[in-house]
């Protein structure tokens, strides 16, 4: 979603391709992060509630910000390829309502998606507008196991038009 | 010290964790692997964007965060995970050197309907620097084990 605010509309949906979290991941970023026993050892994760190594909820959220700017640098890449003008995008004053519904197992693969979910032009900065996103990732059977709302500051094309 | 259970958190408590300094080499490092946007990647790049020079992911700051709240009281803790976050508010870019303290402070407890033997403590968060300007805020429920229901248990 590399586009100026004005090019976008609320709708516009991204499917952002899949993620299989192998356990040596789910414990290298663990460790750095959120070193809690059933995110950083197998053994510890089966005598825990969830039953097995879980990744922590962080990474799940992570990888869904690693898809969301490899699709952009795909899409710069084309911008660039016939010789426009690149918008600036980000960065994002947060997020809400985040839900880690499931959870991530070692071996699952996450799919993740991204739409816009509500617009509007910056008080703060007249330049930019805020593109309201929703987020998620299912997991291979279907299953939800990630939702949230975040938002980022898009670069309007004609900031005089209202 | 002893495990910290449901029971041992009660509305308007409060406690702080910190100093922990953020190396430009880290803020980096998590931005190549997660969030490879220029402006977490390079000094120039930050400065053309709306962070003014190079700031950290987002999500690195919840990283960051999260670690600190594993060290300061999460790893001795009963700690169930957590099912959400109910918002985070990245307030002012992270910056490199940048020397972060953490407050967390109690809202309400109440037990789960679901689950007799768990608890929801939900907590609000922020992290400051060292200039004392507020970088990030969290409000998140975490799910904790009942003291009663380790007890029944043993």
């Amino acid at each position: 979603m590399i586009r100026f605010f004005d090019d976008i509309r609320v709708g516009d949906r991204v499917e952002l391709g899949t993620y299989l979290f192998t356990a040596d991941d789910i414990k290298t970023f663990a460790r750095q992060f959120d070193p809690q026993a059933f995110h950083v050892d197998e053994e510890e994760g089966l005598r825990s509630h969830f039953g097995g190594l879980v990744a922590s909820g962080w990474h799940t959220a992570s990888i869904w910000m690693r898809k969301l700017v490899d699709h952009r640098r795909r899409e710069a890449e084309a911008i660039r390829s016939r010789g426009e003008r690149m918008p600036q995008v980000g960065p994002s004053p947060g997020f809400r309502n985040l839900r880690w519904y499931k959870p991530v197992f070692a071996g699952d693969t996450v799919s993740y998606a991204v739409e816009v979910i509500e617009m509007r032009i910056s008080q703060s900065r007249p330049d930019r507008g805020i593109v309201n996103m929703f987020g998620t990732g299912n997991n291979q059977h279907g299953v939800r196991v990630i939702s949230f709302e975040t938002a980022t500051f898009v670069e309007r094309r004609n900031p005089e038009s209202q | 010290m002893a495990k910290l259970y449901f029971e041992d958190f009660q509305p308007g408590q409060t406690a702080e964790y910190g100093p922990r300094l953020v190396t430009r080499e880290e803020i980096i490092a998590f931005a190549a692997q997660y969030d490879p946007q220029p402006m977490h990647l390079d000094e120039a790049a930050g400065q053309k964007s709306l962070l003014g020079g190079l700031g950290a992911s987002g999500w690195h700051c919840c990283g960051i965060l999260m670690r600190m709240i594993c060290d300061s009281f999460m790893l001795n803790a009963a700690s169930m995970g957590a099912g959400g976050v109910e918002e985070v508010k990245w307030l002012r870019p992270l910056r490199p050197g940048d020397c972060l303290r953490m407050r967390y402070t109690v809202l309400d407890v109440r037990a789960s309907s679901s689950r007799p033997e768990m608890g929801i403590v939900r907590m609000r968060y922020e992290m400051t620097n060292a200039r004392g300007e507020c970088v990030m805020t969290m409000v998140t429920p975490a799910l904790l084990r009942r003291r009663d229901a380790a007890s029944a248990l043993a």
